[in-house]
């Protein structure tokens, strides 16, 4: 389905992981160390630069993410490093902040490299809590590099009360069903993939998500 | 579809993972990087480590075994035992842990809920909680009881207040561990934990009293919890979490099914 390919020694990557101080981000290190990749968890836009592989995770409310992006100057350095073509993954509050517009924080303008806008779960049920936490299936809308290996319906970890709504279908590579929406928990455009789950806390199945993302030529 | 949770808990006394009736008669089960590899594999959702005489002895927690587990383990663990300021918080979340679970220290301090929640996320932070059933219906007109400190203390507070004040202050998730069912292996208590999750909208987490599937499927369906902590019917080997897995699915329960 895929084109084979003999993939290098996995520590030939050095992959960056931008820390704008938007959580904890030793789960997503300890994961990629786990595929004997060199990480760096960094601010620094050189180093972003640089990179052969980017991770933009998050964990957090969008208002505050945005302003410390800002601050720390790492806006167009993220915009620059999608533009050159390096692989990019975006995880939780990271894959939220891609789009236009949150509405977390009463209303929060985000980057815009994806249209669309992120709106917050209104279970009609009770039951159905937000945040969702938990396990819950992807289920495929399109394949993708990054999903080889991985069954259809497979589940993986989420923590968020708000979920991306892309204006164009076409970028959705995955859907997940949560208090009465099917939102895109997966979406990818060109080098760019962004999930809603948490692939660095989805077992044995997130760690080949990631080892996929690892050898992927986009 | 969002799927229940089945969450193994690793007593822990000096790095051994223990398994005692209310805290008596502890018996040594094994290492805890061991077991939530061993657990981990066989298909848990999460996992809970509790440092349980960290509190009583107030030292801090053992990082060093956090951090093992962390680098063991791909899913999500929470931490609790004797954390009782931010940077304690900070330490563990720091060694990979995804939660931290607070329980008799924020009864004394409820402030360290909403500190907590706002420095790292109501996402991290778990209240755990001790009812017991009490005739102090004046107190507590739930008819349960918070009890603190293993289950020595009575602390004259509503089960049902306690829980809405932890989510008010800013609590991601509720344990409810009732002293009641604690190691009986008949069930958990649906009572509170029903009356609980009715009364909060975070996820709540049923604990106490596993003996079997069905105890499980009750919990969910009957007392509307989103997860089930089980310890003892592991830990001598009735049963594993893949056979819990399977008989819950088989029932109707959504499950995790692949790992």
């Amino acid at each position: 389905m895929y084109p084979s390919f003999e993939p290098p020694e996995l520590n030939f990557y050095m992959i960056a992981i931008v820390d704008y101080n938007a959580g904890n981000l030793t789960s997503v290190k300890l994961a990629f160390q786990a595929l004997n990749c060199e990480v760096e968890v960094t601010q620094s836009p050189a180093t972003i630069l640089k990179a052969d592989r980017v991770i933009f995770p998050g964990v957090g409310a969008a208002g505050a993410s945005m302003r410390h992006l800002s601050e720390l100057k790492l806006i167009d350095p993220i915009r620059e490093v999608i533009a050159r073509g390096t692989p990019f993954l975006g995880i939780c509050l990271g894959t939220q902040i891609l789009f236009d517009f949150s509405e977390e924080d009463g209303g929060t303008p985000t980057l815009g490299l994806l249209p669309g806008r992120v709106p917050r779960f209104q279970p009609e049920n009770p039951f159905e809590k937000v945040p969702q936490i938990g396990w819950n299936q992807l289920k495929y809308t399109r394949t993708h590099p990054v999903l080889h290996g991985i069954a259809d319906m497979s589940e993986f970890y989420f923590v968020h009360s708000y979920y991306p709504a892309p204006k164009q279908d076409e970028i959705i590579i995955g859907t997940t069903c949560y208090a009465d929406v099917t939102f895109a928990s997966m979406v990818a455009v060109d080098n760019l993939v962004a999930t809603q789950f948490h692939p660095e806390k989805s077992g044995r199945i997130g760690l080949k998500l990631l080892e996929n993302f690892v050898h992927w030529t986009p | 579809m969002l799927t229940k949770r089945i969450i193994p808990c690793l007593d822990v006394i000096n790095n051994r993972v223990t398994k005692g009736v209310k805290f008596k008669n502890n018996i040594d089960l094994g290492d805890p990087v061991e077991m939530a590899i061993m657990y981990s594999n066989e298909g848990c959702d999460e996992l809970v480590v509790y440092d349980i005489t960290a509190s009583a002895e107030h030292r801090p927690i053992d990082i060093e075994m956090i951090r093992s587990v962390a680098r063991s383990i791909r899913i999500p663990f929470a931490v609790g035992g004797g954390i009782s300021t931010i940077e304690d918080m900070s330490r563990i979340l720091l060694a990979g842990a995804e939660k931290i679970s607070v329980n008799s220290l924020a009864v004394k301090n409820p402030s360290i809920i909403s500190e907590g929640a706002r420095a790292f996320g109501s996402q991290c932070i778990v209240l755990g909680m001790d009812p017991v059933k009490t005739d102090n219906l004046e107190q507590c007109p739930s008819g349960y009881e918070i009890t603190t400190r293993g289950f020595r203390e009575h602390t004259g507070i509503d089960a049902v207040d306690w829980a809405r004040r932890a989510e008010e202050l800013g609590a991601g998730e509720i344990v409810v561990n009732s002293v009641d069912a604690d190691g009986t292996r008949n069930g958990f208590e649906l009572t509170i934990t029903g009356l609980i999750a009715d009364a909060v909208s975070i996820p709540v987490v049923a604990s106490g009293g596993a003996g079997c599937a069905a105890h499980l499927a009750d919990a969910f369906n009957i007392a509307h919890a989103d997860a089930a902590i089980v310890a003892g019917i592991l830990h001598t080997g009735q049963t594993t979490i893949a056979q819990l897995k399977k008989e819950l699915h088989e029932a109707g329960v959504p499950m995790r099914m692949h790992w």
